[in-house]
C-alpha cells in the first residue's frame, strides 16, 4: 500500500495521519481522543489482540501496541512485569504486525506501535516501517528515540506514510520542543510528569504546562500521558489536552480480570472524555 | 601498524576538535580519523557510527546541562587543578608502575609491566572517574548521586566520593551481584550508601543502569547519575574517559622514564570499557604500540556463556549509545556471563566499537579458566593478588608475550598491563573455584577441633573425618 493510497483525510506534509485524523474525529465530537496502551503478548498474542478490540469497542479511539523489550527504562514495575512475561513466554516482535493487523481489521481505531528503538534497529528501520505499514499500523511511539538520532526512522516514516510520534517532557527546553514538534507527524506526545509509566493518585501540575508549551510551539494536536489512570484524571486532562493516554491502569485490567476488564475499564475512562458543554 | 597520520597530536587535536563541533548540528557525519590525524581527546557525542543519544526526552536536558558543565570544567584550570590535588592526596596517584619479572616468564619471557591502579584508594581505577564525576555534581548544585554497580567496586568509589564530598549517594545493584559481592554491600552501607538491590531482568549490572537511569529520570532535579563506565549517552563516554586518561598519561612517561622507550603493546580488560580507554588513551597515537583489550570470554564464546561483546556482538542501541551489542534476533539483550562481575556486561563503550572498526585496538575473548590461571600465576610470582577483571588482561599479555616472543629476542619487548583493580573483593570466588572449599563453604584446613563445620555430629564417625 503506497503512501497515495494511504491518503485521506488529516494529511499533514502530504501524507495521511491515521493517528490525527482519529483525534480530528473525536474533536468534531466535543470531546478529547482516548489513547489505550497493551503490550502485545501478554498474556498471550491472541489475549492482547482481544483486548485491543475490547478497549476499541469500549471508546478508545487510538490503540497503542507495545513490543516487550528487554531493558524497558521508561517502564514502571506494572508494565516491566507483563512484558517480561511475555517475552518469557516466547513473544516475538513480528508478531506485533499480526496484532496491529488484526485490530485494525476489527476496528475502526489508529493503531501505533511504541517500542523502544533496538527491536526496530536490528529488523532494519525501512523493512520494520514497511510491515508495519503493511499491517494498517498508523506509525510509531518511540520513547527512546529524539528527533536527534531519527534521521532513518524520518526518511522510511515519509516514504511508508507513517506516523512519528516524539515525546516531550517537563524537562523540554523551548528549543527542543520547537524542533520536536516540527519533527512530529499524528500527534505530540506531553509526557505528565519526571518519572516513569505507573499508576499514581493525581496528574501532576506540570502536565499543562508541558501542553502549553507544545501549543506555543506550533503543536496541533498534544495528547498527555503517565500517571494517568482513572475517568479523573482524564477529565482533567480532557479540559486541556487534545487526547488523553491510558497504560498501566489498562494493563493491570487485564492482568487481573482479563480482555472484558479492559472493556469496562475503557467503558468508565471515556466517561471523562467529554469537554464542558459537550455530551459525550 | 600505520593508523595516524604523522602530524603533530595537538595541532591534529584542535583540528578534529573543530571538525566534530562543525558535523555536531547534522549527526550524521562521522569523524573521520584519516583527516584529523588524532585519535586522542575524541569529545562525542559519535565516534564514527557510534555513541550519541538514544535516550528519552526526559533525560535530554540533563545531559545538556551535564555536557556545559563538563565542557567549562575542563577548561577551568580551578578545576584541573582540584581533580589533580585530589587525585594526589587522597587516591594516591601516580600510581605505581611496576615490572614484574617473575610474571614475565610465563609470558614468554617478554618484559611485562603492571600498571597499578589496584593501589588507588578503594583498590581500583574507579576513583579516577568518581572524584571527577562527584565534583560535576556538586557544580551542577546536585545534592544526591545514583550509580549502578557489578562487582561492586564502582559502587563502593561512588560511595566514598560521596562521602567524602558530602553528597547522598543510592547505589543500584543486581540481586544476583548482591549475593556474589556481599562484602562490597556491606562495604557500601559503611560509607553510608543506601543499596538497593534490583530483582528486575537477569538481576546483573545492565538491569541495575536500567534501574538507576528509572530513578534519574524521576529524580534529575536533585539527583546526578553516576555512571561508572566509558559507555551510555553523550557525555559519558567521552567524559568517564576524561577522567581515567591520567592512567595513560602516567603509564606513558613512566615507561619511558624505566626503560627509554615504548612498549610493544598495552593490555587492559574489557567490560564497559573504563580502564581500557583510560590506558589506551595514552597510546593511541603511537602507532608502533599494539593495543588489545580482552573482553570475558565467560565459559568460552562456542558456548554462549560469555560477555565478549565486541567478538561476537552486533551494533545495536544500550543504555542511551549506538554500539556493539550482544543481542538477539529480535534486538532483545542476551544475558552475559563472566566469572567477574565487573565485565558482565552485554554492552561495550561507543569509542571501543570505533576503535575495533577502524583496527587501532585488537579485541579478543579471554576464558573464565584462562582468567583464573593467569590470576594464579600472577599471586604466586608477583605477590599480587589482582581483580578477576584485571586477570583476563594479565591471560591477554600471557598470550601477547609468547606472540612477540616469535618475532625475536623476547626480552626486548615490553608489554604494559593495565591491573585495573586488587583481588581482595574476589577471593570467596577464587577459593571456590580453586576448590579450596569444602562441602559447608569453609575454607578447607580451617575446622579445626575447636570449630566444628556445620552438619557435624559429635558421636557419628562422619564428623570425625572432618575433624
Amino acid at each position: 500500500m503506497s503512501a497515495m493510497e494511504q491518503a485521506a483525510e488529516g494529511t499533514v506534509e502530504g501524507h495521511a495521519s491515521k493517528s490525527a485524523a482519529a483525534i480530528d474525529r473525536a474533536k468534531a465530537e466535543g470531546r478529547a481522543a482516548l489513547v489505550g496502551y497493551l503490550p502485545a503478548g501478554f498474556p498471550s498474542v491472541q489475549e492482547s489482540i482481544d483486548a485491543a478490540i475490547e478497549l476499541a469497542h469500549n471508546g478508545a479511539d487510538i490503540i497503542e501496541i507495545g513490543i516487550p523489550y528487554s531493558d524497558p527504562v521508561m517502564d514502571g514495575s506494572v508494565i516491566q512485569a507483563a512484558t517480561t512475561e511475555a517475552l518469557a513466554s516466547g513473544f516475538r516482535v513480528a508478531s506485533v504486525f499480526d496484532v496491529v493487523k488484526a485490530v485494525t481489521d476489527a476496528t475502526d481505531a489508529a493503531v501505533l506501535v511504541m517500542t523502544y528503538w533496538n527491536p526496530v534497529m536490528r529488523m532494519g528501520v525501512d523493512e520494520f516501517a514497511r510491515r508495519l505499514a503493511r499491517a494498517g499500523g498508523a506509525g510509531l511511539i518511540t520513547p527512546d528515540l529524539i528527533p536527534d538520532e531519527a534521521s532513518e526512522w524520518f526518511e522510511a516514516s515519509d516514504r511508508y506514510g507513517l506516523d512519528r510520534v516524539f515525546l516531550v517532557a517537563p524537562s523540554t527546553t523551548p528549543e527542543r520542543m520547537a524542533m520536536t514538534v516540527d519533527a512530529t507527524r499524528g500527534f505530540t506526545y506531553a509526557v505528565s510528569l519526571m518519572g516513569v509509566t505507573g499508576a499514581r493518585a493525581a496528574v501532576d501540575e506540570s502536565a499543562q504546562r508541558v501542553v502549553a508549551g507544545a501549543r506555543e510551539a506550533g503543536a496541533e494536536r498534544v495528547c498527555v500521558g503517565l500517571g494517568v489512570s482513572n475517568a479523573e484524571h482524564v477529565r482533567e486532562i480532557a479540559a486541556y489536552a487534545d487526547g488523553v493516554i491510558v497504560g498501566t491502569a489498562i494493563v493491570s485490567a487485564l492482568r487481573d480480570g482479563g480482555p472484558a476488564a479492559v472493556g469496562r475499564l475503557a467503558a468508565a475512562l471515556s466517561g471523562g472524555l467529554a469537554r464542558e458543554g459537550h455530551p459525550a | 601498524m600505520r593508523l595516524v597520520a604523522e602530524n603533530a597530536p595537538e595541532a591534529a587535536a584542535a583540528d578534529f576538535t573543530s571538525r566534530a563541533a562543525d558535523t555536531n548540528g547534522s549527526g550524521t557525519e562521522p569523524a573521520d580519523v584519516f583527516l584529523s590525524g588524532s585519535l586522542r581527546h575524541s569529545p562525542g557525542p559519535y565516534f564514527g557510527a557510534y555513541g550519541g543519544r538514544w535516550m528519552p526526552e526526559s533525560l535530554i536536558a540533563a545531559l545538556d546541562e551535564l555536557e556545559e558543565t563538563f565542557e567549562k570544567a575542563k577548561q577551568d584550570p580551578e578545576f584541573v587543578a582540584e581533580i589533580a590535588e585530589l587525585n594526589r592526596n587522597y587516591s594516591g596517584r601516580p600510581s605505581l608502575l611496576t615490572e614484574a619479572k617473575r610474571f614475565s616468564q610465563h609470558a614468554g619471557g617478554a618484559r611485562v609491566f603492571l600498571k597499578r591502579e589496584d593501589l588507588n584508594h578503594t583498590g581500583s581505577h574507579k576513583i579516577n572517574n568518581v572524584l571527577g564525576q562527584a565534583l560535576l555534581a556538586k557544580r551542577m548544585g546536585k545534592t544526591r548521586i545514583i550509580a549502578e554497580t557489578g562487582a561492586g567496586q564502582h559502587g563502593v568509589a561512588s560511595a566514598t566520593a560521596a562521602a567524602f564530598l558530602g553528597l547522598e549517594c543510592v547505589v543500584y545493584m543486581g540481586a544476583e551481584d548482591c549475593r556474589r559481592q556481599a562484602l562490597n554491600v556491606a562495604r557500601m552501607q559503611l560509607l553510608g550508601a543506601t543499596v538497593v538491590p534490583v530483582t528486575n531482568g537477569s538481576q546483573t549490572l545492565k538491569d541495575a543502569i536500567n534501574d538507576a537511569l528509572r530513578d534519574w529520570v524521576a529524580n534529575v532535579q536533585t539527583t546526578h547519575y553516576l555512571l561508572g563506565t566509558a559507555a551510555g549517552a553523550h557525555p559519558f563516554p567521552a567524559m568517564v574517559r576524561f577522567f581515567h586518561e591520567v592512567i595513560g598519561d602516567e603509564a606513558r612517561s613512566q615507561i619511558l622514564e624505566q626503560t627509554g622507550r615504548l612498549p610493544d603493546a598495552v593490555c587492559a580488560c574489557i567490560g564497559g570499557g573504563s580502564n581500557a580507554i583510560g590506558i589506551f588513551h595514552g597510546f593511541l597515537d603511537d602507532p608502533d604500540v599494539e593495543l588489545f583489550g580482552f573482553e570475558a570470554g565467560g565459559s568460552g564464546v562456542e558456548t554462549g556463556h560469555h560477555a565478549a561483546t565486541i567478538t561476537l556482538g552486533r551494533p545495536g542501541v544500550l543504555h542511551g549509545a549506538r554500539s556493539y551489542l550482544m543481542q538477539d534476533e529480535d534486538g532483545q539483550t542476551v544475558e552475559s556471563h563472566s566469572i567477574s562481575a565487573g565485565l558482565d556486561y552485554p554492552g561495550v563503550g561507543p569509542e571501543h566499537s570505533y576503535l575495533h572498526d577502524i583496527g587501532r585496538v585488537t579485541y579478543e575473548p579471554i576464558t573464565d579458566s584462562e582468567a583464573m590461571d593467569a590470576f594464579s600465576v600472577l599471586c604466586r610470582t608477583e605477590g599480587i593478588i589482582p581483580a578477576i577483571e584485571s586477570s583476563h588482561a594479565l591471560a591477554g599479555a600471557i598470550k601477547v608475550g609468547k606472540r612477540l616472543a616469535e618475532e625475536g629476542d623476547a626480552s626486548e619487548k615490553i608489554i604494559i598491563v593495565n591491573l585495573s583493580g586488587r583481588g581482595d573483593k574476589d577471593v570467596q570466588t577464587a577459593a571456590d573455584w580453586f576448590g579450596m572449599l569444602d562441602e559447608n563453604g569453609q575454607v578447607r584446613g580451617t575446622t579445626l577441633s575447636t570449630r566444628r563445620p556445620k552438619g557435624f555430629a559429635p558421636n557419628g564417625d562422619e564428623g570425625e573425618e572432618n575433624a
